[in-house]
């Protein structure tokens, strides 16, 4: 019966894509029609296909729903890739402004695949590992299988086409040229519905969970889910010019809509880039450590202090703007304050490896995961201390940023995903274990070495920008135009590519490691896997 | 009174006490008498059921 309303369902949202794909405006939303209109008609005719065949007899499922999370992880390594090659080829288009290619002018230059980058890096790679990863941890730490039986399915590949949506609507020019909210309102809509079908099942996990207690990475997953999902819709209250067409007009204007903006983007840090990365912390680092994390009550405190002050810090990207000197300096004092929980949630990670630091020496996978904890210390030291508005005034709007942002983008999040997919991954496929240790030591090499190759690079050109920006001769006229800091960076924007070819490199590595986990090593023997189901105790 | 004015000197005053009073308020929490015992249970957590979700039977009050 519940088929007869999908079909309805479907066969409308075909219906409107069509009318839409005729009347669009602009090339972004027309392509974006049709793809609506062949997903929404493909599922229609797979459902008709399906309705009134015997269906066979419902089995309650009891054990976790790991098909979803196994997707997640071929996603996230997927996307992973994709974003690190955009990423390396847009690092050589600033070296060699030829690689802007005339015939894809307008399409493939800098200005169309820098969003495509950032987005594909932070969302498609971040948070697929984020949601797979939350997945994978809530039901163990739940002792309970996903909520909501195929609303799962729904959340993964809802977030996929938000992704597609999002990377093609860049290309062809759809963007409200807001940072890490570039999609438009058609888009923003449909992640709107995706995110609250993922609070729903990650919360109604929560809820049916066997352990009494919540443990410690399930809050920072959850204070995620919840403020992504405030700070998205916020940010990205506008107005349609069209109901076909893409562009939208935002609610807020002038200094407010940039204050918003930047509220959403640093805790778009704060929130996907830190918080959920630090549930992927609290889970994988003591299981790959084989002991709990070091103190249960410093991980209490580092959750409510590091979620109590993360949203006042956004203000410290508009210091010099028309923002009132007021709230940039709540904005710097509060990213000032930011510096206690991030060490302290720096330092809980690392000791938890008291008693085991001999593993660093025989295990490449938690040799990254407290590189990870190390970038994330250090790129939290740079933050505040960049937010500081005399250091600002050198450091902003130059290289400096991007090395930083870099820093703790591939350090932090990139390692510590690294880290949970070697974990993973013989756990999803039921391997004895990864099929080469030495190629994870090569990746974690590579990587290391493009990471300081990239963030050496960017401070060197961030800070000699910034000063030949504001050198002053005796009559006090400017020494230095914009293209005399343009030519001197060259050599380290070619540095800064090699480190992303690293990075690519050991990420790559990284993918066929996985790949010949799955395919060659062995498979956990039976009775030993019997002996894993029974309990701790 | 305006509103901007009214949310400003709400926030300046009771929101920012009650806040720094519920903060206050989980770290004296979580040094409470007998909270290492609940807490290295619960930081135990990631050690137990791995594989397969708890029986009903095994629940932990």
């Amino acid at each position: 019966m519940t088929n007869y309303f999908k079909l309805i369902a479907l066969g409308l949202v075909t219906l409107f894509a069509m009318i839409a794909a005729n009347y669009a405006r602009d090339a972004a939303y027309m392509v974006h029609a049709i793809i609506i209109m062949l997903l929404a008609g493909g599922l229609f005719l797979w459902t008709l296909r399906n309705t009134d065949e015997p269906v066979p007899a419902a089995v309650l499922q009891t054990d976790y729903m790991d098909g979803v999370v196994r997707y997640g992880v071929i996603a996230t390594c997927f996307w992973g890739v994709v974003g690190f090659l955009v990423g390396t080829f847009i690092a050589f288009q600033l070296a060699f402004p030829a690689l802007n290619f005339d015939w894809a002018d307008g399409y493939a230059n800098f200005g169309r695949l820098r969003p495509l980058h950032t987005s594909a890096v932070i969302f498609a790679f971040g948070g697929n590992a984020l949601i797979a990863t939350s997945f994978y941890v809530v039901q163990r730490t739940s002792a309970a299988r996903l909520w909501g039986g195929n609303l799962a399915w729904y959340v993964f590949w809802g977030y996929q086409l938000f992704i597609v949506l999002a990377a093609t609507g860049y290309l062809l020019g759809a963007t409200q040229s807001k940072e890490y909210a570039e999609p438009e309102w058609h888009v923003d809509l449909l992640l709107t519905v995706v995110w609250l079908a993922y609070l729903a099942v990650f919360l109604g996990t929560i809820i049916k969970r066997k352990e009494p207690h919540i443990y410690v990475a399930n809050w920072f997953y959850l204070s995620f889910i919840v403020t992504v999902a405030m700070l998205h819709v916020f940010n990205n209250l506008s107005i349609p010019v069209s109901l076909f067409g893409s562009k939208s007009v935002q609610v807020f204007s002038g200094v407010q809509d940039a204050m918003t903006q930047w509220w959403y983007g640093h805790n778009a840090v704060g929130f996907f880039l830190t918080a959920g990365f630090l549930g992927m912390m609290y889970y994988f680092v003591p299981k790959q450590a084989g002991r709990p994390v070091y103190s249960y009550k410093l991980s209490i405190i580092h959750f409510w202090a590091l979620i109590f002050i993360y949203i006042w810090a956004g203000p410290h990207h508009l210091h010099y703007t028309a923002l009132p000197d007021w709230a940039s300096t709540l904005g710097m004092v509060f990213s000032i304050v930011l510096w206690m929980p991030s060490w302290g949630g720096m330092i809980n990670g690392l000791m938890t490896l008291s008693g085991a630091w001999d593993k660093l020496r025989t295990d490449p996978v938690i040799r990254m995961m407290v590189i990870s904890i190390g970038f994330y210390g250090m790129s939290t030291f740079e933050g505040p201390m960049m937010s500081i508005r005399a250091v600002n005034s050198l450091s902003h709007y130059t290289d400096w940023t991007i090395g930083h942002v870099h820093s703790g983008a591939l350090g932090w999040n990139g390692m510590i995903t690294f880290g949970a997919l070697y974990f993973l991954v013989p756990k999803l496929w039921n391997r004895e274990r990864l099929y080469s240790l030495s190629l994870v030591s090569w990746h974690f090499w590579l990587a290391t070495i493009g990471i300081v190759l990239y963030a050496a690079s960017m401070w060197v050109t961030g800070i000699m920008e910034g000063l030949m920006w504001r050198e002053v001769d005796a009559n006090g006229f400017l020494v230095n135009a914009f293209a005399d800091t343009v030519a001197a960076k060259f050599p380290m924007y070619v540095v800064r590519g090699l480190g992303g070819v690293m990075f690519l490199a050991g990420a790559l590595i990284m993918v066929y490691n996985l790949w010949m986990t799955v395919k060659r090593s062995p498979a956990v023997e039976a009775d030993i896997a019997a002996s894993h189901a029974t309990p701790a105790e | 009174m305006e509103t901007y004015s009214l949310l400003r000197q709400f926030a300046d005053s009771w929101m920012l006490l009650a806040l720094f009073a519920f903060f206050i308020g989980i770290i004296i929490w979580v040094f409470r008498p007998g909270a290492s015992k609940t807490y290295s249970d619960t930081a135990d957590i990631p050690f137990r059921h791995e594989d397969k979700p708890a029986e009903d039977k095994e629940a932990r009050t």
